[in-house]
């Protein structure tokens, strides 16, 4: 067990021996360092005025990623190398390639938002060469600006590669200097950090982690804290004790297994879009919509499921997908719970005759030996129970997902609809999963929704209209009819009940023209778009 | 004043004024080093305030607990009403009915009703949550509508604006329709959130950094509050993270509560809401419905005009007047109607009281006209474009407004026609009526909208402004005037002025924030007037010195004053040259006042609002933009394909900063009458009161393809300072093409023969709405 908190700021290292769990990367900038370049702007990782950029060793390699300061708890950097746009200014007041483009093109007006713009350009810059127009979007899209339009901006983020060079250099020389000091700062101890206000955990191994949440059953689970950081930030909640799951590297890991993806609980979203963007540039362009880039950086696919909102944008996705969900826990305690909802076990494996999974040794993670750990497994979408309800049990954490590939010939479709093309919550996704007998009837159908009920949900009657026909229009028109048997859903500020039943329904239409009439244009923007109509 | 006029025009080739230079902040905000009211080193003793919130939005506060406020951790102090030694009013336009706490009476959700004063920001949030009210609950009136149907009760006096005989126009006009717009408000949104920080001195003496466009108000507010002269409160404002008109009235309540704080505890205070507060506490841009009936002949020549613009004004006046009437003087736009009626109708709601925002009511008025116009060209089948340009002002006969100004400046046809032909309007027009016809889902449109928008407060008083220059022994100058910074890159021009004015570089100058305690009495930095009032102010005093400077050249060297010239980096006088430095030595040594104030006042302007009738705006800033939208007809998803822009800037003081204005101004237009929403509840609860929930643009919403060019060769002509003319606002309603656009596209699905009478902001649900609607109708 260690108790200091150890991370680089800058080429300072620090140790923290006492710190609320919750205390934010912000605030400890702020207030406690008098760092104040990076701004407060919302407090709930949506405008990017706080923007720093966090370097972390990933198996043995150092990355370098812009985060949301505002949400993300401080003891989450031990082992880290955090950057501010303190940092970026040479000693003798040379601008840093990143700054001296925003100034030489007016990309600042009033100002406020321009370190966080400064930061998600840097790691931009840290990490892409040449980058595409619709790429410097998406690395900005988690940053607003209310002044300049963003014109001048995308210009700066084009014009930064061509001013002094030599930065490179610089950057690459400290790069291999921090590599080695993080890894010196790396160790398997658990971190146990107190302040006033309670306990953070940070374990280093999947046995440590099992044993924290049983003994805590009333411990907060971290991982990317972009949903539990707004608890604390908007509904002022004190979490005690925090479990981070951060440290645990066989947690971020994802295996390839053949005919599936194992993905660890918190790999995060940008390495999830990665992953899953081989199955389908459907899932593609949906996780890069995903959030903005700091979210996508920080937010995990573990922390998206086991959160359990309606409308998280992976669930149905992976519902549509036939995925199944890992929970591990503790073997200290085999007995079975009487609280515990016995279903997911009898469920198990039930509705999965759709995925050939060869074996549960196959597809068992490297830590099947272990008798420290059990292991559930269970279809995605049966995890979820009701609104913000879920079936974990007492002492479970959500440890992987099992992603199968699609099979030769199935179709499949996301749409995510939101007021906002990017950065924006789901009015409506909808993530669809067909397959066609060799009489080119459909055998099999996933319709999975989120924003349409209290739950990511699949559309059973329209599923069912579907079975037996074939593909074409008469066939969607009795999904579209079926419909509203699925579903009641919620008017609110992102969309009225009305208007999601009716787009539930067109995006089955989208779908059939979009696998029938590949000719016609049916997207408006991003890459499916632009992949269509250049 | 004049030849101080004269002279700059003479000059501007040879110095900074007209040409781009980057905005004086620059550097200190790519590096974080630019400081913020929150950013501001902590006074010792620092404690920190936080407001209490009314939980309904209408009825009668019973009853307020607020011990478990008091004894919460770390709380020192919970001041309500009853605190305050002076004036519990802030109401702007003096009405008497905005008071800083609730004494009773709870008129929208989110009243203040007390602050709670800790020793840490945290702990003083945390407090204010724990306040125990009781309340007796009444029916909020939320909108338009339910204010009317309850009797329509107005928070101040409404407009009329009348020329020629409506009635008979009407009845005499060959076609008429009625119809009716909702346009949608707008939350201000600037990245720097509301905030305060008050310093107690001796005597009753407080200092106040505001983030606020108007100092003087604040001070004059925190003079009342307090009960003290106005002599005793001084008030700061370096720079804001954004004001957009958010920060004109509504700083008044957060520098009040902070001054309050800080005089009862004796101890400097801080005061800043958290963006939830801030968004559920403050007015925004106000929405209108606007009801018309319009006369016009077969040929879509506007005959009639007669409107009523409803707008939900929020639980108190503010400056819904001011507002409202805007929205009335630019209900024509760039058009002229023969016989016109518009009538104001500021509805008090139990909602946040609406402010001032970017334009001033004269969007949403403008939004009107655009309308009135689409109504006529589909009721005559043509193309809107051509009807645009069949009512535009014209010569004498069509050349006067429904407020009886006559346009004297009128470019609106010579802008128009230069961008048609400069994007290739027609052709496009065509090839995207080609392509929708072979594409059954996704639908393109095009549009191209004018702006006319009048210069200048129709409160003609404010049409003033100040400002010191100093010139130091050294040769250096600190320049202090009342225009505030937002972003809008104010300093930096006058900064040019003064350069220009003095032959001097700009690194010469020192920019000092505004204070009320070196320029008094000034006007919010607003109306787009910034530049035009403080420009001439402070060239108004920098002539001063340099007329004292001519005298004493003219003696100590013994030429004549004529032979005397300001020239980059020195003075020639008569055959020699001296640097600006050395004549500086040389004048103090002769004790010569090297330090002036300088004023200006608006000429020609005036405004008698009762008749309805006057000469309002100095002159009008012109602009026409371009809109090219494709829309999905199956979920009303668009995007906003290309954008090209000719804006008239005048001789545009600095291409760089008003090419900024016209870009940021034209996307937080697209902003507003797209996917900016505003939702409240059935109770009158803000529902989107945060980023995640209320959607302004982020990079990937603005057009791939923007163009945007500054009208060339188009000195203003009135003698405004460098022959500028305001950009701050005119761009903003550029954006109402990308609304027209998306109803083209809208349209295409009926054959564009149904008005798709489409309204804002037009998100994807109610362009999604309009399709099924166009196509029902179409079909019928």
């Amino acid at each position: 067990m260690r108790e200091t908190l150890r991370f680089i700021l800058g080429d300072r290292p620090v140790e923290i021996a006492s710190c609320d769990p919750t205390l934010s990367v912000l605030d400890w900038l702020r207030l406690d360092q008098r760092m104040t370049g990076s701004k407060e702007g919302c407090a709930e990782g949506d405008c990017g005025a706080c923007t720093v950029v966090v370097g972390r060793l990933d198996r043995g390699q150092l990355r370098y990623e812009a985060i949301n300061a505002c949400i993300r708890f401080l003891p989450t950097l031990d082992g880290c190398h955090l950057l501010t746009v303190e940092h970026l200014k040479r000693d003798d007041g040379t601008l840093h390639p990143v700054q001296q483009a925003m100034v030489d093109c007016h990309g600042s007006q009033c100002g406020f938002c321009t370190p966080g713009f400064v930061m998600s350009l840097f790691a931009l810059w840290l990490n892409e060469d040449a980058p595409s127009i619709a790429r410097i979007e998406d690395a900005l899209a988690g940053n607003l600006c209310r002044c300049t339009g963003y014109e001048p901006i995308i210009a700066a983020a084009q014009r930064m590669y061509r001013l002094n060079a030599g930065e490179r250099e610089h950057f690459a020389l400290q790069r291999e200097r921090v590599a080695k000091q993080l890894a010196d700062l790396c160790d398997s101890e658990t971190l146990v950090l107190d302040g006033p206000d309670g306990r953070f955990h940070a374990p280093a191994t999947i046995e440590a982690l099992a044993d924290l949440v049983l003994d805590h059953p009333q411990a907060t689970l971290v991982a990317g804290a972009t949903d539990v950081g707004l608890w604390v930030t908007k509904d002022m909640r004190r979490l005690d004790p925090v479990i981070y799951l951060g440290r645990i590297e066989e947690l971020r890991t994802i295996g390839d297994k053949g005919n599936h993806l194992r993905i660890g609980a918190t790999v995060n979203h940008a390495d999830v879009r990665a992953a899953l963007a081989g199955l389908s540039p459907h899932i593609d362009e949906l996780m890069r919509r995903f959030g903005g880039e700091q979210v996508r950086n920080a937010g995990t696919i573990g922390g998206n499921i086991a959160n359990g909102s309606p409308i998280g944008d992976l669930p149905p996705v992976l519902i549509a997908l036939g995925a199944t969900l890992v929970l591990a826990r503790s073997g200290q305690t085999l007995s079975p719970h009487p609280e515990e909802p016995q279903s997911g076990v009898s469920k198990e494996g039930s509705e999965r005759s759709d995925v050939s999974f060869e074996t549960r040794s196959a597809i068992a993670p490297q830590h099947e030996g272990s008798a420290a750990i059990v292991r559930r497994e269970l279809p995605l979408e049966d995890f979820f129970l009701d609104y913000r309800k879920q079936d974990r049990r007492k002492g479970e954490f959500v440890e992987a997902v099992l992603v199968p590939r699609l099979p030769a010939k199935a179709l499949f479709h996301v749409s995510k609809i939101s007021k906002r093309f990017d950065e924006d919550i789901s009015a409506i996704c909808g993530a669809f999963f067909l397959r066609r007998g060799a009489d080119g009837r459909i055998s099999e159908a996933r319709l999975a929704y989120g924003g349409m009920a209290g739950t990511p949900k699949r559309a059973k009657a329209a599923e069912a209209a579907l079975l037996g026909k074939t593909w074409d229009e008469a066939a969607v028109d009795e999904a579209i009819a079926a419909l509203p048997r699925d579903f009641t859903p919620l008017s609110d500020m992102r969309a009225s009940a009305e208007y999601r039943l009716r787009v539930a329904g067109n995006l089955l239409r989208r779908f059939l023209i979009e696998t029938t009439q590949p000719m016609v244009q049916t997207r408006v923007a991003g890459l499916l778009a632009e992949a269509a109509h250049g | 004043m004049a030849d101080a006029r004269k002279r700059l025009d003479q000059e501007t080739s040879a110095g900074p004024l007209g040409t781009a230079r980057i905005h004086d902040s620059a550097t200190k905000h790519v590096a974080g080093e630019a400081v913020y009211i929150d950013d501001v080193a902590a006074p010792e003793g620092l404690v920190h305030a936080y407001l209490g919130l009314a939980q309904i939005a209408h009825g009668r506060l019973l009853s307020l607990d607020l011990e478990p406020v008091g004894v919460a951790p770390g709380v020192l102090a919970v001041l309500t009403a009853a605190d305050i030694p002076g004036a519990n009013d802030i109401s702007s336009t003096h009405r008497h009915d905005e008071p800083v706490f609730s004494t009773g009476a709870i008129l929208h959700h989110g009243q203040p009703l007390f602050a709670v004063i800790a020793e840490t920001r945290e702990a003083a949030r945390q407090a204010a949550a724990l306040a125990k009210a009781v309340y007796d609950e009444a029916a909020p009136l939320l909108d338009v509508a339910a204010a009317r149907a309850a009797g329509g009760e107005l928070v101040t006096d409404p407009l009329k604006l009348e020329r020629g005989d409506v009635a008979a126009a009407m009845a005499a006009s060959p076609r008429r329709l009625k119809g009716s717009i909702a346009i949608g408000g707008q939350d201000h949104f600037y990245l720097e959130g509301q905030i305060a920080l008050a310093i107690p001195g001796e005597d009753q003496d407080m200092l106040v950094l505001s983030s606020t466009q108007h100092p003087s108000e604040v001070q004059h507010m925190v003079a009342a509050v307090l009960g003290v002269g106005s002599h005793a409160v001084t008030v700061e404002v370096r720079r804001m993270g954004g004001g957009f008109g958010g920060k004109e009235t509504q700083a008044n309540l957060f520098a009040c509560v902070a001054a309050l704080a800080a005089r009862k505890l004796k101890r400097p205070v801080k005061l800043r809401p958290d963006r939830d507060d801030d968004m559920v506490i403050t007015g925004k841009r106000h929405d209108f419905v606007c009801d018309y009936e319009i006369g016009f002949d077969d040929n879509g020549r506007i005959l009639a005009v007669d409107t009523v613009y409803g707008a939900r004004c929020g639980w108190n006046a503010d400056l819904s007047g001011p507002v409202t009437d805007r929205a009335l003087f630019h209900m024509d736009n760039c058009y002229f109607y023969p016989a016109v009626r518009a009538r104001s109708e500021p509805l008090r709601t139990h909602t946040v009281s609406n402010t001032a925002f970017r334009g001033f009511g004269g969007p949403q008025g403008m939004v009107g006209a655009e309308r009135f116009i689409e109504e006529v060209a589909f009721a005559t089948g043509k193309d809107p474009l051509e009807i645009r340009r069949l009512n535009l002002y014209g010569d004498a006969g069509r050349d006067i407004t429904p407020y009886h100004q006559t346009v004297e400046d009128n470019i609106a046809g010579d802008v128009i026609a230069e961008l048609e032909r400069r994007c290739d309007y027609r052709a496009r027009q065509m090839a995207i009526r080609e392509a929708n016809a072979a594409s059954p889902i996704v639908k393109r449109g095009i549009a191209l909208t004018p702006v006319k928008f009048g210069i200048s407060f129709t409160a003609t008083w404010f049409n003033q402004a100040g400002a010191l220059v100093h010139v130091y022994t050294d040769g250096t100058v600190a320049l202090n005037h009342g225009g505030t910074e937002m972003g809008q890159g104010l300093y930096i021009k006058v900064a040019q002025v003064v350069a220009q004015s003095f032959g001097i570089d700009l690194e010469q100058i020192k920019i000092t924030a505004t204070t009320t305690g070196k320029v008094p009495n000034t006007s919010a930095t607003a109306a787009s007037s910034g530049s035009d009032l403080n420009g001439m102010a402070a060239l108004d005093a920098c002539e001063t010195i340099k007329a004292r400077l001519v005298a004493f050249a003219a003696k100590h060297w013994q030429e004549r004053p004529d032979d005397i010239a300001f020239l980059p980096g020195r003075i020639r006088i008569g055959a020699r040259e001296v640097a600006f430095k050395e004549l500086i030595a040389a004048a103090y040594m002769a004790r010569v006042q090297l330090s002036a104030t300088g004023f200006y006042a608006t000429p020609k302007i005036h405004w008698d609002r009762k008749a309805g009738r006057g000469h309002p705006f100095y002159y009008f800033a012109y602009g026409a933009a371009a809109a090219e939208v494709a829309i999905d007809t199956l979920t009303g998803e668009y995007k906003v394909e290309r954008v090209d822009i000719l804006h008239d800037c005048g001789t545009s003081m600095n291409p760089a900063i008003d090419r900024g204005q016209i870009e940021g101004g034209f996307i937080q237009g697209m902003g507003w009458l797209t996917t900016e929403e505003l939702v409240w509840d059935e109770k009158g609860r803000l529902k989107t009161h945060a980023p995640s929930t209320y959607k302004i643009p982020v990079a990937s919403d603005r057009p791939r393809i923007f163009n945007v060019d500054l009208l060339e060769n188009a000195p203003n002509r009135e003698p405004t300072i460098g022959r500028s003319k305001a950009v701050g606002e005119p761009p903003l309603m550029l954006a109402i093409s990308v609304l027209h656009a998306l109803s083209d596209a809208v349209a295409s699905v009926g054959g564009h023969r149904v008005c798709p009478r489409l309204d804002t902001p037009a998100t994807p649900e109610r362009v999604l709405e309009a399709v099924e609607r166009v196509r029902a109708e179409a079909a019928s």
